[in-house]
């Protein structure tokens, strides 16, 4: 055996068995790195005092790229939260849509202006508009798979939300319901140990969000947040389930919030230098790049061009956004009912 | 041309409205095995299936959540409450997510739900099935409410309002389920949502009022006739949006505005309408505005004796109309 | 404390005054009830008595105008506690016979608002008071049907109805184009009087349904028997004893037979009254004054003929008081005079029936199935059929014809009528 040969046995490649390419791979690494440059660039923004309000995923962008690739884009649904950057990208939205909300643009398709940043919902990709009130949007995605069960359409949804939203009642009823009623649904749970600053422990008695499953009668799994296939098989499992009419599935995925909650919150004051230095070592985009690397796939070639078309459309897509007009004040009444469209 | 009760008014508009259109479907607890525990679903289960009548948990807010969730995805979803007053854990679904859903979307996403539920107060109904909550929900801009009185009314308006591509929230009082009856055609017919209805022409003073206050209203009305006071009775049947052009007119012409409500007084749905009145037709008044409501407590007490301090009735209501006569 | 003397509401029609002379100057003290002012209304000039004790400080309206009433004319400086009642005693008097307020028409009363409860005008009531001009003080004179007295909108409009305030221009009443003054017309402006009886005639018509019975009465006798005996009368009496005297003799004593024609008409029961006080019609240069004769049935055909003289002269010099004019409970006309023989009279407002004596003229009759020559004349009556109805208009009328009819002996006294 060449050196080659040998190096190439020990090349990782779980991926393969996964059903992935390279070419996903690599797409997925590129979705992961435009949704941190996308977050970084929200969050000078806001800084700058271009942005009211800010709030985002740094750290979850691993779990929610490799979940949305399972799912079918354009036919599918999503109902995300106020976290899901890199999921609405994955699933059609652009980072000019997010940044548009972000500044409260008149073209905002999330709301025109109207949603505080972070209310994602985007008809055209099939994401339905969100809202403040944490775990109201778990009922409604189990509708939107009941739904689809009733009318035959194949469509297969997926809802996301914090540990923190897994405490609301509207979670446990939407689960209990889709249980019952063997919705096509992936019930994703980032869970990222901290709702705000409340730390798991005082959050709920059990260690993980997945054993909640059992009690409404779907398998309940947990996966490495940091570990992108690992996301991804998981995923992948669930909805074939869900294809298969054998309902819901609940996943949760242990993510490091690499971050302060939002621009409102600053974490040093609950969480030690250390933690935050610790969780830093598992951010998604290093351990995903660095598979990525052994495997051979990224080269520092394709890590530089990679960086430099996220770095591009971001800009591009932060001066489009910066230009857009706000919206006009008598537009403000209108949509309260329907108008005939 | 049959008359048929209040409940199975609506019942018909369940069931004409789940043939007409395949994308109908009721849910709640209790409506499909049993037919609802008033019987207002009666028949669908069988009719149409388990699909489409859904047997929910005993979850409040995810009947509304996932009703929601359905109407974002292609149906059109009738969802019980059983009682109006366990509708309140479905609160934030209702005001935070349907009524807000088209404004906060800019009209990217509507919720055609209808949300429906008994209210009110009967005999040994107490505090928790007896409450009105119109006051709550009416207040909210994206909700439309409707409270139909005539069994012509209830079938035409919840046809009507299972149609409309926004949410609305149908109060249907439980004491006139079978004791209301009227008389309702047999073919295909739709009653709008908005208009109010003069139910009794009169000169000497206009009463507003709506659901079972309109019954005893009504019969107080033909009392005061044989005392010489000729009341106009308007019938607002729906409270959001409300019809301020027949309000206004018939206070033009009588003068006089009395609104008559069965909720607790203070910040009660009639405290609008006289807020509207006093506004708008000021220079017409010849008496001040009067409302006639429940004692604030919280809730109708059981007790025979306790129950009938409560609850206004025919005489109450002509005391009333005397008193602003008289002014 | 200062207070306002207000112009009172004269008698049932007068709704402004003019000031005659004023009786004190301001810094003269005025004994309650001491007269204050004359004021002249379209029928009676009344002496005001001052309705506080204290200093005249402010005479706020010259002699000469005319005010509304309710208008404040004088200031006074007082010890009188703040708003206490009645402002002229006389006033208070001019409700009369008539009963007060019926649900439909205001009544003036005397009293102004007494303390803490001022007069509440609502909304629609100050709305209808612009529409039809009325000032809002007059309004708040009034008593009304509403709570505690309060003016409602029903009020209003009775009030509108029975006031008729036609000005010159008046938006209330629209000009049809043969009212419109042409070329050469002139328009004579409406003196108080004038528009009394417009708006007194105009509410009669329309609100009672009058119906009229006619008959004949021969008064041959009683013409010889005056003729014989008139001037020995009129040095007897020390006036004229005219036939009218005789005609409210006969009159009076008919009203005490049938009750029903000395009534008023009210929704909750037909008023009988027990006196009966004559209305007499006198003529003026500018129209119909009615003075009253008092207990008409009590008095003698002398006593009567006395004080129709003496009515008469007052009226002509315009110095009829309140009292001479108000109580009336019958009427009688005499259009006669003029020359008429056939009238069918406006009945005034309260009273059941007016009567009215046409002119006496020689007439070929048939009596006994013979031609006689006769002095006949028309009774008329004018009556409400709502209280009575054709049958006792008829016999009332022929119980005045028999008393006149009635043959006496020539030497008979003035008396023994």
């Amino acid at each position: 055996m060449t050196a080659k040969e040998a190096k190439a046995q020990i090349r990782p490649n779980r991926h393969a068995a996964l059903g992935l390419s390279d070419g996903d791979l690599l797409e997925m690494y590129y979705y992961i790195a435009l949704a941190r440059a996308l977050d970084e660039r929200m969050w000078v923004l806001q800084r700058a005092g271009r942005a009211m309000f800010v709030i985002s995923g740094p750290g979850h962008e691993g779990c929610q790229v490799a979940a949305m690739w399972v799912m079918d884009k354009k036919k599918d649904w999503f109902v995300p939260f106020y976290r899901s950057v890199a999921a609405c990208l994955v699933k059609g939205m652009t980072p000019s849509d997010l940044l548009l909300g972000l500044l409260a643009k008149a073209v905002d398709p999330s709301s025109g202006g109207r949603q505080m940043p972070g209310h994602y919902g985007h008809p055209g990709v099939k994401i339905l508009s969100t809202s403040s009130p944490v775990g109201t949007q778990y009922p409604h995605a189990v509708g939107i798979a009941y739904a689809a069960k009733v009318r035959k359409t194949g469509e297969v949804t997926m809802v996301s939300i914090g540990e923190g939203g897994t405490s609301q009642g509207d979670w446990h009823e939407a689960l209990n319901f889709a249980g019952v009623h063997k919705c096509p649904v992936l019930c994703v749970v980032e869970n990222n140990f901290y709702a705000i600053s409340v730390p798991l422990k005082l959050q709920m008695a059990v260690d993980s969000v997945a054993i909640r499953g059992a009690g409404y009668g779907m398998p309940g799994v947990s996966a490495d947040g940091s570990d992108v296939l690992e996301c991804y098989r998981v995923a992948k499992e669930a909805y074939d389930r869900a294809q298969r009419g054998l309902g819901p599935t609940l996943i949760e995925y242990r993510v490091p919030r690499l971050g302060s909650h939002s621009s409102d919150d600053q974490q040093e004051r609950y969480r030690s230098k250390e933690e935050i230095e610790e969780v830093r070592r598992r951010d998604p985009l290093v351990t995903f790049g660095t598979y990525l690397e052994e495997a051979g796939l990224l080269t520092p070639d394709r890590r530089k061009s990679i960086a430099e078309r996220v770095k591009r459309e971001i800009n591009e897509a932060t001066d489009y956004a910066e230009k857009m007009p706000l919206p006009d004040p008598a537009s403000a009444a209108r949509y309260v009912y329907w108008e005939g469209d | 041309m049959p008359e048929i009760r209040y409940i199975d008014a609506i019942n018909q508009a369940h069931h004409e409205e789940m043939a007409r259109d395949e994308r109908v479907l009721v849910m709640g607890e209790d409506v499909g095995r049993k037919g609802g525990v008033f019987g207002a679903t009666m028949g669908l289960h069988e009719k149409f299936g388990a699909d489409r009548v859904i047997d929910t948990p005993l979850a409040e807010s995810s009947i509304a959540g996932v009703a929601i969730g359905m109407a974002a995805n292609g149906l059109l979803p009738i969802a019980e409450f059983q009682f109006a007053d366990f509708i309140h854990p479905a609160f934030n679904q209702i005001v935070s997510e349907a009524a807000r859903m088209r404004y906060r979307s800019n009209n990217a996403f509507g919720c055609p739900v209808v949300f429906r539920t008994p209210y009110g107060g009967s005999h040994g109904t107490a505090l928790y099935h007896s409450q009105s909550i119109e006051a709550f929900y009416a207040h909210v801009p994206g909700l439309k409410v409707i409270a139909p009185y005539t069994p012509y009314d209830a079938k035409g308006m919840l046809k009507t309002a299972i149609r409309d591509p926004d949410p609305v929230l149908f109060l249907e009082h439980k004491r006139m389920y079978r004791l209301v009856r009227g008389e309702v055609p047999e073919g295909e017919y739709t009653v709008p949502i908005g208009p109010a209805v003069v139910r009794r022409p009169g000169t000497d003073l206009s009463l507003f009022a709506y659901g079972w206050m309109l019954h005893e209203a009504l019969v107080a009305a033909e009392q005061l006739a044989s005392e010489g006071i000729d009341v106009e009775v308007v019938d607002l049947r729906t409270l959001k949006p409300l019809d301020t052009e027949t309000i206004l007119q018939s206070v033009t012409k009588t003068n006089r505005a009395l609104i008559v409500y069965e909720d607790n007084r203070f910040c009660g749905y009639g405290a609008e309408v006289a807020a509207l009145i006093a506004e708008e037709a000021f220079g017409d008044l010849d008496a001040p505005v009067m409302r006639l409501a429940a004692p604030d407590v919280p809730g109708i007490p059981f007790s025979k004796p306790l129950e009938e301090w409560f609850f206004i009735d025919q005489e109450k209501i002509a005391t009333a109309i005397r008193k602003l006569a008289a002014i | 404390m200062a207070v306002e003397v207000k112009l009172p509401q004269l008698g049932e029609s007068t709704y402004e005054g003019t000031i005659g002379k004023w009786l004190k100057q301001p810094g003269e003290h005025v004994q309650r009830y001491e007269s204050l002012v004359e004021i002249i209304t379209d029928k009676v000039n009344v002496e005001m008595p001052s309705p506080f004790e204290g200093t005249l400080t402010q005479i706020l309206v010259p002699e000469g105008q005319t005010v509304p009433t309710g208008t404040p004319i004088a200031l006074m400086d007082t010890r009188d506690e703040a708003g206490v009642g009645a402002v002229a005693a006389a006033a208070a008097a001019g409700v009369g016979s008539r009963p007060a307020a019926t649900v439909t028409s205001p009544v003036a009363t005397q009293s102004a608002p007494t303390t803490g409860e001022r007069t509440r005008l609502s909304p629609v009531v100050r709305k209808l008071a612009e529409e039809h001009r009325i000032p809002l003080s007059e309004l708040e004179h009034l008593t009304g049907s509403g709570s505690g007295g309060r003016v409602t909108k029903d009020d209003v409009l009775a009030y509108v109805a029975t006031r008729h305030r036609a000005t010159p221009g008046s938006p209330v009443a629209p000009v049809s184009p043969s009212q419109a003054p042409g070329l050469g017309d002139e328009v004579v402006k409406l003196t108080p009087l004038r528009r009394s009886i417009a708006q007194r005639m105009s509410q009669s018509k329309r609100e009672i349904p009058h119906a009229y019975g006619v008959n004949e009465v021969d008064l041959t006798e009683l013409v010889r028997w005056r003729d014989a005996h008139k001037e020995q009368w009129r040095t007897q009496a020390g006036v004229n004893v005219t036939f009218t005297a005789f005609f409210a003799k006969a009159t009076a004593e008919a009203l005490r037979a049938f009750p029903f024609v000395n009534a008023s008409w009210h929704e909750d029961g037909i008023l009988l009254h027990k006196t009966i006080n004559l209305g007499m019609g006198i003529a003026l240069d500018d129209g119909l004054i009615v003075a009253v004769i008092k207990h008409a049935d009590q008095k003698s055909v002398m006593e009567i003929a006395r004080e129709l003289d003496a009515l008469g002269r007052k009226a002509r010099e315009g110095h009829l008081g309140l009292d001479d004019v108000q109580g009336g409970t019958f009427t009688i006309t005499n259009p006669g005079v003029f020359g008429s023989i056939w009238s069918m009279p406006i009945i005034v407002p309260g009273q059941a029936a007016i009567l009215a004596t046409d002119a006496i003229v020689k007439r070929a009759v048939v009596r006994n199935d013979a031609i006689a020559i006769r002095d006949i004349m028309h009774l008329g009556l004018s009556f409400d059929h709502r209280i009575f109805d054709g049958a006792t208009a008829i016999r009332f009328l022929n119980h005045v014809k028999a008393r006149l009819e009635g043959a006496r002996p020539a030497e008979a006294a003035l008396g023994d009528f």
